[in-house]
């Protein structure tokens, strides 16, 4: 906790997104975290993608569960709609919202106990429906609000700071999304911004379920020698299949690429990313493959980050259900109540 | 780069960028902070110690340490440094029991010194206490130089400089006023251990153009004509007066004239208004007082008719920039303007004259027959002659004798101890960190938005009545204690240890002005191009620290760093501290260091 505001003055020559706004016009309240956590990176991360996508933060809904991560919400986008809801729950306020109003930007900000522990159900459903949105899991493997408690994302045989040693088996979350048939999937380190921002930034611009696992060390329950999930483990760990270097919107790609190393996503809205692989032969756009990889990695306790992958054409939950394309507020009564005769006419096709 | 040496003493030194700035380096934050604490005797001991004329100089100074501040980079305008000396000297208590006390017993040396201005009150203050002999001559009746003689009442009251000039001389020092030295050889031949000069810049440039010699009687000379205003001589002047010049005398000049008769005062610049020598809060001043500033107009005759001036004939220029940049002032083509008046004051300047020093005592001068002085020890060739103040290098201004003054009475020290004169002690450091809890500090970091507080007015009608009622107010307590708030308190540093972090970016994320960045090494002009804000002011230094886990560096820019500390606040180890550096230069009067520096 810190007990001065943060003051308002700013960088004399900080720079200004096409709305006018510099970095700190997307910050919220003070972090009240631990000093030092993670989680308070992931929200610098946030601030930074937003402010590069010059995004209007009244166009943002930013939702969260239960947990040091979850309330993270408060301190980034200040002027953006808002809902903390029951431990774990966090999918299906997402859902309802998004359902309600299809135009809004859907941010998911969940902890590992949140998804993997309590609310694992609920993050298995909005994977599978497709919901638009960009859920980030702030990954530090144990509850650090409740102080410290194993969560389910805890590696087999890693040490509390305590001493006690975990014997149940790790959840993976990327693992599941992509069984669960998430178009875009990814792993990053709180530690490492220049891997983090662009991969927040592609998973905002991704019309579809876009998960994010961002590892994100607890300084007061989870950096200690044992634990893998520290500054130290996973800076060690890390295997980046690839560097995600910058995502245009709509305007054209003006920086030469070797075609050999890097990998050009074009996407639904017509933005495109550009992979700079890590390793040579990994392909973001092969499911079953980067299952396999990952499998594969884990087993010899590397940590794989970066774009693991991405459907360009994703599908989601309003096409499946075939939604009216405009938000429901927008609609007049008569659209809403259509009359007796189309009642009856509903009716008639059930009988 | 590598890793920055924060043990050097001037490193952190010139983040103090008022105190690097300041001639006499005086630790203003320190002295900020102790009138925010209420503390204003404390206050003024700090100043007293560094700069010798407090009161004088919170109501006079040139300022130097106002564009350094940092403030004036993180909003508009500097903290007020200026005006809060004046709180601290309007607002203490009696502090003449905190001064040093004449010397019981002499060391047998005898000190000179010429002139009794700025400069030559600091080298006796620092001395005296010292068992020095020291023998102040001047040619006026009373001690101060052009603080007295030149600048006016109504910007710095007698009183002032009667209470400050008397600390000094109260030290046991003896002053012969009313005595002119008209020979350098004749007071060496008096046995003198050393001679300083602080004689001044006495002689105003003439202005030599047509109808100068007929219309002599309302042409004035302005050092002449304001040390006779100064001494009571001249009481009036024309309704209709025209300031030639645009320096600070031009500026005094202008407003004594408002006040001694002049009803349409103007000032005439040869350059523009920009290019002129007055600081801007000078020229601010003339024209609320009513004083036009015109600019482009070069004099070319004065105009008289039988032996009275009529007025003067002006030729009007533009600047023009030749390929190296230099400005040439040349005719703009329009016809002369005729500007009648009443008198005219020529304030184009001020030189050093020295006819009473005699060339075969073995002081050089150079082809500007100026003589040549070390600009450290301020010795002259003579090693028994040192030379300050104005006298050294051509006019300048009260914060600058006062800085030569202390070095000059160090090199005489070191002289009459047999020592070298040309090995000076470094500062003295003291550095205290302001941890006392874990979100607390011992001073002060949270930052307040306030914009710059002016200094109240006299009312203008009353003001330009009597030319001895003093125009600035000063702050009242309530204003005073608002400005000390704005200060950044640039003293307090911020401290790095490389082998506590653990990069987890909590300091960069929480930094409201974007100055650290942990990043790949490289070289400084690359680096400062790739931090989170790029680092374009390069008089600002870097601070960079190696030996991370990572392999990366940490990377400060100094630049608008707010000092509040919530780098250290966020860090979970400690990586970050934030320290006092209380900065004290070397004085000769050791004994007076000693006593006064604590007051913190
Ligand atoms: C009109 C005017 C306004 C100014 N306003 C300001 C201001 O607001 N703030 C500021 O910081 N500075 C100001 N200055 C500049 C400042 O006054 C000088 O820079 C400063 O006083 C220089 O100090 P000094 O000790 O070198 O010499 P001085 O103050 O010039 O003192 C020299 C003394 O030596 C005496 N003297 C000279 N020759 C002899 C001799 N042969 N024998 C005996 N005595 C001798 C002189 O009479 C004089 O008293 C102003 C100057 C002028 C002219
Ligand atoms: C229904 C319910 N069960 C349990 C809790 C207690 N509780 C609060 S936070 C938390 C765990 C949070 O862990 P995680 O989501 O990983 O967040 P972290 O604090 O680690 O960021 C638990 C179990 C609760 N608030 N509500
Ligand atoms: S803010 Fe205070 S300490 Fe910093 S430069 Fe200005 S006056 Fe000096
Ligand atoms: S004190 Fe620390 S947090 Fe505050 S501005 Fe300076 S570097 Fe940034
Ligand atoms: S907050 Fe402390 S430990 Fe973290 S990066 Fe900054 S200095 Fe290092
Ligand atoms: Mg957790």
């Amino acid at each position: 906790m810190t007990y001065i505001t943060k003051p308002k003055f700013h960088h004399p020559s900080l720079p200004k997104n096409a709305l006018g706004y510099t970095h700190r016009d997307y910050e919220g309240k003070v972090s009240t975290l631990c000093a030092g956590c993670g989680h308070d990176s992931i929200t610098a991360s946030i601030i930074e993608a937003c402010f590069e996508l010059a995004i209007e933060p009244h166009r943002v809904a930013k939702i969260s569960g239960i947990g040091c991560s979850s309330k993270t919400t408060d301190y980034f986008l200040n002027a953006s709609h808002g809902f903390n809801s029951v431990h774990g729950r966090m999918p299906s306020v997402l859902t309802g919202a998004n359902l309600a109003n299809r135009d809004l930007i859907y941010l998911g900000v969940s902890g590992d106990g949140d998804s993997a522990s309590i609310g694992l159900g609920q993050f298995a459903h909005a994977m599978r429906r497709g919901v638009n949105m960009t859920y980030i899991v702030e990954n530090n493997g144990v509850y650090g609000l409740t102080k410290g408690q194993f969560s389910a994302t805890a590696d087999r045989g890693s040490k509390s700071k305590r001493g006690l040693t975990n014997n149940d088996n790790a959840i993976d979350l990327v693992a599941m999304g992509l069984q669960l048939g998430a178009t875009y999937v990814a792993r990053a380190f709180s530690g490492d911004k220049t891997q983090l921002v662009p991969l927040i930034k592609a998973a905002i611009e991704h019309e579809g379920a876009a998960l994010i696992d961002v590892i994100s060390p607890c300084v007061a329950f989870n950096n200690h020698a044992g634990s893998t999930k520290s500054f130290d483990y996973v800076r060690e760990h890390n295997e980046a299949v690839n560097r995600l270097d910058f995502i245009s919107g709509r305007a054209p790609i003006h920086v030469s690429y070797d075609p050999g190393s890097t990998q050009v996503v074009e996407q639904h809205d017509g933005s495109r990313l550009v992979l700079k692989k890590v390793a040579a032969d990994y392909d973001a756009h092969d499911r079953a493959g980067a299952m396999n990889f990952l499998a594969h990695h884990a087993a010899k306790g590397q940590i794989v980050t970066g774009l693991i992958f991405v459907d360009s054409e994703p599908e989601d939950l309003h096409r499946h259900f075939n939604t009216v394309d405009k938000p429901l507020n927008t609609l007049s009564e008569k659209e809403l109540c259509p009359g007796s005769a189309a009642l009856e006419k509903i009716n008639a096709s059930l009988r | 780069m590598r890793n920055t040496d924060i043990a050097a003493p001037d490193y952190f030194h010139k983040v103090v960028d008022c105190q690097w700035a300041c001639p006499a380096h005086t630790p203003v934050p320190e002295y900020i902070r102790l009138i925010a604490a209420g503390r204003f005797s404390d206050a003024y001991m700090v100043n007293w110690k560094s700069n010798v004329f407090p009161g004088i100089l919170g109501r006079t100074c040139d300022r130097p340490c106002e564009p350094a501040c940092r403030r004036g980079r993180v909003e508009k305008d500097p903290v007020a440094i200026c005006r809060l000396k004046r709180v601290a000297a309007d607002y203490k208590d009696d502090i003449t029991e905190r001064l040093p006390k004449p010397a019981v017993i002499k060391n047998g040396k005898r000190i000179a010194l010429v002139g009794g201005g700025p400069a030559s009150l600091t080298v006796a203050r620092d001395l005296a206490p010292l068992g020095y002999s020291c023998t102040i001559f001047d040619q006026d009746p009373t001690a101060g130089g052009m603080i007295r003689t030149q600048i006016p009442r109504f910007r710095l009251p007698e009183t002032v400089i009667d209470e400050e000039c008397g600390y000094i001389l109260d030290l046991g020092i003896e002053f012969v006023g009313g005595t002119r030295i008209d020979s350098l050889k004749a007071l060496l031949a008096e046995g003198y251990d050393a001679v300083f000069v602080g004689s001044g810049a006495p002689r105003g440039r003439e202005l030599d153009i047509p109808g100068r010699k007929e219309a002599a009687a309302n042409i004035h000379i302005g050092i002449d004509w304001l040390s006779s205003v100064s001494f009571g001589h001249i009481n009036k002047i024309g309704k209709r007066v025209i300031v030639l010049g645009g320096g600070n005398t031009a500026m005094d000049c202008c407003r004594s004239s408002r006040r001694l008769g002049g009803e349409d005062v103007k000032v005439i610049v040869r350059s523009g208004f920009e290019e002129m020598k007055a600081s801007p809060w000078e020229k601010e001043d003339a024209m609320h007082e009513d004083i036009p500033i015109l600019n482009f107009l070069v004099p070319k005759e004065f105009t008289h008719e039988n032996g009275k001036l009529t007025g003067v004939v002006f030729e009007k220029v533009k600047a023009e920039y030749d390929a190296k940049g230099r400005r040439n002032l040349v005719p703009s083509g329009e016809p002369d303007q005729h500007i009648p008046c009443d008198d005219v004051l020529v304030a184009i300047g001020q030189e050093n004259a020295f006819p009473w020093i005699e060339r075969d005592i073995g002081i050089e001068f150079d082809k500007w027959d100026m003589p040549k002085v070390d600009p450290t020890t301020f010795a002259s060739t003579n090693p028994k002659v040192f030379f300050g103040g104005d006298a050294a290098f051509g006019p300048k201004n009260i914060i600058w004798a006062v800085a030569h003054g202390h070095e000059a009475a160090l090199s005489i020290d070191k002289l009459c101890q047999g020592q070298d004169i040309n090995d000076r002690p470094h500062p003295m450091v003291e550095i205290v960190s302001q941890k006392m809890g874990i979100h607390e500090w011992s001073y002060d970091n949270d930052i307040a938005l306030d914009k710059r507080y002016r200094v109240p007015l006299r009312d203008k009608v009353v003001a330009l009545r009597d030319i001895k009622a003093e125009v600035e107010l000063g702050f009242d307590l309530e204003l005073g204690l608002k400005e000390t708030q704005r200060c950044l308190n640039c003293d307090i540093q911020t401290v790095f240890e490389s082998k506590l972090c653990i990069e987890c970016d909590a300091c960069v994320d929480i930094c409201p002005m974007d100055c650290i960045t942990f990043t790949e090494n490289g070289e400084e002009a690359d680096l400062r191009a790739r931090l989170k804000a790029p680092a374009k002011n390069l008089t600002q230094d870097l601070y960079v620290a190696n030996d991370l886990k990572t392999g990366r560096v940490m990377v400060k820019d100094e630049d608008v760093c707010l000092h509040c500390g919530l780098c250290a606040e966020r860090c979970p180890t400690g990586a970050w501290d934030m320290k006092k550096y209380l900065i004290d230069m070397t004085h000769a009067d050791d004994l007076c260091r000693t006593r006064h520096q604590s007051a913190a």
